[in-house]
């Protein structure tokens, strides 16, 4: 087992993360922010309650998408349903896709499809915590990414929150 | 985690966390319904085909509403104008359907039983829409997710079942599905509506009386009077059984309490029903047809994982 992140290097990348997306989005008038069920929505809570402290007063519209329904894989599994919580359009928005690790790109690709539902953004941008290079089955990319790590197929990432797990922290198993 | 039964024949035949797994996932198709979009594509490699031997508009619809939003391609078949009328078996029917390569079966049927007989037959998952006076699941699920929407939970609350008990699938459905999800339930009407050795066989409590039982309950589910399963009449006329047993306006006014009003439909308005009950704020009717397409999506959704062994994690 080899520490990728530890607590504080996972608070420096979720504060670096968030100054990077105010850079590109300013006040947030224009932008969201979704969380990828079900495990990107702890991050996507940091980097909401981050940015929410980093801009005081300033609403940000943010919403969580579970992608069961639209997986690729429903010809071999079918998965029980996370909530969907998205009560604003997402029509001529730019939408910020916030998941833990980036892996082969499929929940992206998902993700993509299921957000379709609720309008057609102006622009998609993808946040990860940790992208996991040379690993990826469809032509996708993170535009802000907290760690990229090589790491072969039998090898896991698992990224723990204080809030779930006890700790903050990325290992490699 | 996914359903233990391979077919939806009747909630006799499901554990508490099945039903519980069903309302877990209809409250995501809830939300789904009320998106822009209003479809998905999970089963978009499935192909439904809905067998009606007997007559239905509300069921069928909500059936074919829930396939059409999964994604699922639909064929329908009516037993009028069909080749049962020349004569062929259930059996030939259906295995003729199926091979047209065909994944699932949602039936309606007159005689109780049908859909258990064809589940011995055939290795596609079977839903049953409702067969003679025997069960009809989907709709106690509906209800009982209705019931859960309105008032939070089913643990311990009081639930009326009112009117032809005898001739209603809609009723042992419901008994089975309140009573495991811990209603207390009570059936009411009259005594020759309502079939002997209740209390012991099925756990409700019986009553003749409706203004005692609605005096009681948090929920009324009012049943139509079925003429049609009615060979000989079991009551005088229409018209004493709705004085008698009809739920009407004056009568929950003197109750000074909120019942909730539900009813399966079609309503005989004037007759189990009053029109003033049943467009008041205290019934849930439209409501349970809302949720009779999310429901009926969960339920279309969880047996196809049952599909050629795919899991439901």
């Amino acid at each position: 087992m080899k520490t990728i992140l530890n607590g504080t290097q996972v608070a420096i990348t979720i504060d670096r993360l968030c100054h990077q997306l105010i850079e590109n989005h300013l006040d947030f008038s224009q932008s969201v922010l979704i969380g990828l069920q079900p495990r990107g929505i702890y991050l996507s809570d940091r980097i909401y309650h981050t940015l929410k402290k980093l801009l005081p007063g300033v609403h940000i519209n943010y919403g969580k998408l579970d992608i069961t329904f639209y997986r690729d894989d429903f010809n071999t599994q079918l998965h029980v349903p996370n909530e969907t919580t998205i009560d604003f359009s997402l029509e001529n928005k730019k939408v910020i896709l916030v998941d833990d690790v980036l892996y082969t790109g499929r929940t992206t690709r998902s993700a993509l499809d299921a957000m379709l539902d609720f309008g057609r953004p102006s622009v998609v941008e993808l946040l990860v915590l940790i992208d996991r290079r040379f690993t990826r089955q469809l032509p996708i990319q993170a535009d802000y990414t907290g760690r990229t790590v090589d790491a072969i197929i039998s090898e896991k990432v698992k990224v723990r929150w204080s809030d779930r797990d006890g700790k903050d922290e990325v290992i490699l198993e | 985690m996914s359903l233990s039964v391979n077919h939806l024949l009747g909630i006799r035949g499901l554990q508490r966390q099945d039903i519980e797994l069903i309302f877990q996932t209809a409250d995501q198709f809830k939300e789904v319904l009320q998106r822009p979009i209003k479809k998905v594509p999970s089963l978009r490699d499935t192909t439904i085909v809905n067998l009606f031997f007997e007559n239905s508009t509300r069921t069928r619809i909500s059936f074919e509403l829930a396939e059409k939003r999964l994604g699922a391609d639909v064929v329908n078949f009516s037993a009028s104008g069909s080749s049962v009328s020349k004569g062929e078996t259930l059996i030939d029917t259906v295995n003729n359907i199926l091979s047209m390569k065909v994944d699932m079966v949602v039936m309606r049927h007159s005689a109780s039983g049908a859909p258990h007989f064809l589940s011995r037959h055939i290795d596609v998952p079977i839903v049953n829409a409702g067969d003679g006076i025997n069960e009809h699941p989907t709709q106690a699920l509906l209800d009982a997710f209705s019931i859960r929407e309105k008032l939070g939970s089913l643990a311990g609350k009081k639930v009326a079942i009112c009117g032809d008990i005898m001739h209603s699938r809609v009723a042992l459905s419901n008994i089975y599905c309140l009573k495991e999800l811990g209603a207390e339930v009570t059936v009411v009407g009259p005594p020759t509506l309502i079939p002997k050795h209740m209390e012991t066989a099925l756990g409700v409590n019986v009553s003749y009386d409706i203004r005692e039982t609605l005096a009681w309950c948090d929920v009324a589910n009012v049943l139509r009077i079925q003429l049609e399963r009615q060979n000989t009449p079991l009551f005088s006329s229409l018209r004493e059984y709705s004085l008698a047993y009809g739920v009407n306006r004056k009568l929950l006014d003197s109750l000074q309490k909120e019942v909730v009003i539900m009813h399966p439909g079609p309503i005989n308005r004037g007759v189990e029903l009053d029109s003033d009950v049943a467009d008041s704020g205290h019934s849930i009717i439209l409501n349970q047809v809302e949720n009779g397409v999310a429901v009926r999506m969960a339920v279309l959704y969880l047996l196809s994982g049952k599909k050629s062994g795919k899991l439901v994690e």
